[in-house]
Formats: structure tokens, sequence, C-alpha cells
């Protein structure tokens, strides 16, 4: 049927109206889920587990080239600098022959006072190692997603190691994936101990390498060098894990530079020490008492 | 099944292509990517492609397309939910309005207007984020991400600028 010729500049404004109200109502939705999400973390907390969940599988594969990429570049690094690296490494071996045996020494001086003193040790940790699939980058946000999640016994809170130090700790868990709040992360606050002074303090990220020590209470003296390792602290991480060693002390604060280069991140491993934080975790997982 | 019911799914993925590219991208921006400082230049990958086809192709990517891609993009960075919907939203109402002042343009005015309105986004999502989780982030680091955005537009762009044609051909 032939439209009248009136009615089209009709249905073209009532379009354009429509439009109009439809990127209005767009606008509204997005301000809304900005000012509720805040409101009820855990309704966004159980969109990315389960967004994470579904998509981990893909990033996996993804994320394959590029490990193999970086291995074969690491290879190549590794060949050119290897006679460089075995003087380094041979005098690194006799400084550490010396060590193992000051170690040696004190383990026996160690266990011999602890049975003197009764002392009852802490719990035993258990390991859970798991792959880096996908990671946030940019001046916002700084996480990974693992490929391991409930099913294989990832509780939020756990600390989340390399063989170098201490990366970040589990901030969402969902049934095959997790996602790891890095230490560099602006949100990211962990109870720490400065060696050899025993200063405890705060060290927050800052979405940057280097990470910022607060709240410093001990008064012992703080220099370049001086290293950090985690506090037991309101049962948040296990004790004595390294984090990283004082980069600066000045008028802005101590910083810190971390043991682990967020660039390197492939394999990491979750430590479980059966601690509960100082949040009511067991409640919200719906773990068993 | 008749050619016309394929001739519409033909179409009918036609249509979601680009959307379809900018949810790749905001999944491909998150694959490790091991170069030492990356980190910190991370570029606005979803920015770059919501603002190349509401230029290009406004009637392929419509507002509730951007606004899908954001909060997509959201739940998957781990963003606060609504923030990349709000500038992505920002972003295409912005540009698709200007169709007909970007037509037959050369690609350098296409960069330019993602300068404006990479900054505009930038400077969007930082006061958004201090807004919402209370804590500035150092405005060098966003303005770093800016500089890579742009920098990197014009390689984005030449990728779709060939995706577009073979649209147009075989449209």
């Amino acid at each position: 049927m032939k439209q009248p010729v009136g009615q089209l500049p009709r249905v073209g404004a009532f379009r354009s109206l429509f439009q109009r109200f439809a990127f209005l109502a767009l606008m509204v939705t997005a301000t809304a889920l900005l000012l509720f999400g805040q409101a009820d973390t855990k309704i966004a907390e159980r969109m990315r587990s389960s967004v994470a969940d579904a998509l981990s599988p893909m990033f996996d594969v993804l994320s394959r080239p590029t490990s193999f990429i970086s291995d074969v570049a690491q290879s190549f690094r590794n060949l050119v600098g290897v006679h460089a690296e075995n003087v380094t490494l041979r005098e690194e071996n006799r400084r550490l022959r010396h060590w193992q045996a000051a170690a040696l020494q004190l383990e026996a001086e160690n266990s011999s006072l602890r049975s003197l003193l009764n002392f009852v040790p802490g719990p035993q940790a258990s390991y859970i190692s798991a792959r880096v699939v996908a990671e946030t980058d940019g001046p916002f946000v700084r996480s990974v997603l693992i490929n391991a999640g409930k099913r294989d016994h990832v509780r939020k809170g756990q600390a989340v190691v390399t063989g170098r130090g201490v990366v970040g700790r589990v901030d969402e868990v969902g049934l095959r994936s997790a996602r790891i709040l890095l230490l560099t992360d602006i949100n990211s606050r962990i109870p720490v101990i400065i060696e050899p002074s025993r200063t405890r303090a705060i060290l927050v990220g800052n979405n940057e390498q280097k990470l910022r020590l607060i709240y410093l209470m001990g008064g012992g003296p703080i220099s370049v060098g001086d290293r950090i390792i985690t506090a037991e602290d309101a049962r948040a991480f296990p004790p004595d894990l390294p984090v990283g060693v004082v980069s600066s002390v000045g008028e802005s604060g101590v910083q810190v530079a971390p043991f682990v280069d967020n660039a390197d991140l492939e394999y990491v491993r979750l430590i479980d020490y059966g601690l509960d934080g100082i949040l009511d975790l067991k409640s919200e997982t719906g773990a068993p008492e | 099944m008749s050619p016309a019911f394929w001739s519409q799914v033909d179409r009918f993925a036609r249509n979601l292509l680009p959307g379809a590219l900018c949810f790749a991208l905001a999944m491909l921006s998150m694959v490790p990517v091991r170069i030492q400082g990356y980190t910190e230049i991370a570029p606005m990958w979803t920015v770059m492609g919501v603002c190349y086809w509401s230029i290009a192709r406004p009637d392929l990517l419509r507002p509730h397309m951007a606004f899908a891609i954001g909060v997509f993009e959201d739940v998957l960075v781990g963003d606060p939910l609504g923030i990349n919907a709000l500038v992505l939203l920002i972003v295409h109402g912005l540009l698709a309005v200007q169709q007909r002042f970007f037509f037959g343009k050369p690609f350098f005015v296409w960069w330019w207007a993602l300068g404006l309105v990479a900054a505009m986004a930038s400077l969007v999502k930082w006061v958004l984020f201090a807004i919402v989780e209370e804590v500035w982030v150092m405005p060098q680091m966003v303005f770093v991400g800016y500089v890579a955005t742009v920098a990197l537009y014009p390689a984005l762009g030449w990728v779709f600028a060939r995706v577009e044609m073979a649209l147009a051909r075989e449209g």
C-alpha cells in the first residue's frame, strides 16, 4: 500500500525522537549501573565470575601464542648471555654454599630452642598451581585471571606467589577461574614487616610498578635495600613471604620495588594456610564451617 | 532453506560485524602480552573501535551496541560496572551525529577526531573512577594510555577500513 506523502516526515521525526530517547535511557542505565554496582558489589562480582568462567578456556587458547613467543625470546636471550650467566651463577653458587652452611647451623639451633620452649608450629600450607590466562593492563585496574577456581579449591583471600615472591591475592572466584588482585593495584593493601628493623607497615599499590608503605609502626630506621616480607596481622596473609625491597626513602614516603615483575607472570601458586582474613568469607563463599 | 533465508542470515551477520569486532578487541586487550612496560601504556582498544565505526557506519554500531560493549568490558576487566558503558556511549554520541561532516574526509581528519574524543573519554573515565573508587589515579598514566591510543589508531583504522570496504563491496 502506498504511504501518504505527509506521513513520511512525521515517521522520520518520530524515529529521531525515539533514538534520542533510547540514547538518553542508555546513559541513565549506565549511570545507574555505576551507582548501584557500588552499593551491591556482590552482583557485579557474580557477573564477573560467570563471564570469566565462560571465557577462561578461550583466553587459555588465546594466551598460548604469546607464551610461546615469549618463551622463544627468553631462550634466545639465555643463549646470547650464557657465558656471562655462567660466571654469575658460579659466583652465586659459592655465596649460597656459605649461606647453606649458616642456614643448617641456624636450623639446628632453632629446633633445639623450639624444643626447649615447647613451641607450637604454625599451620601447614597447601598449594594450588595455576596458569595466568588473561591480564588487565592500564592505569585503572591491575589484575590477572587464572585458570583455577572453586573446583580446584581456590578461595577468596588466598595469597598468590611465584618463585620470587608475592604477586597479590585472590579477589574473585568462579567455578574454573579466579581473578587475582595484583600488589600494584590501587586497591591493594597488605600488612608487611620491614626487615631488619621489624617495623610494621601497610603496603599499598599505586597502579604502577613501585609500591608505597603507609602507617609505619615501630619507628626503626629504614634504608634502601631493606627486605619487605608479609606480616600475619589480621590473619589476611601468611607470614614471612618475600614481597620486595625498599627502593627509596624520602620526604614523599618509602617506596618498594616488588620482587615479582608482572610482565613475566605465566604460572602462579596459591597458598592456603587456612587463614580466614578479616572478612567473614566463609558465609560469603559458602565454605563449610 | 530458501536463498532468501540465507541472504537474511548473511545480512544479519554483516550488521553484527562492527560490534563483534569491538567485543573481540575488548577480549584481545586482555591477552597477556609479556612485554616489559606494556602494562603502563595499555591503549583504549574499545574506544578506538567504537570511534571508527561510529564515524564509518553508525547504522551498524547503534548506541545499544556501544553500551553492551562497555558493560562487557567492565565485567571482563574488573572496572566499576557501568564506567566503560558510559564512556563508550559518550564517544558514540559525539561522533555518530557528525557522520555528514566526516563523509569523504581523509583519514587524517578521523585521526584528529579520535584524538579529541579519546582525550574526553580519558578525562571522563578518570573523574568517574575517582568519584566511584574514591582514589585518584595518577594523571600521567592516563595520559600515556591516551598517547598510545592515538598512536595505534592508524594501524587499527587500516584493518577496519579493509573490513568496511569488504562490507560495502559484498553488501
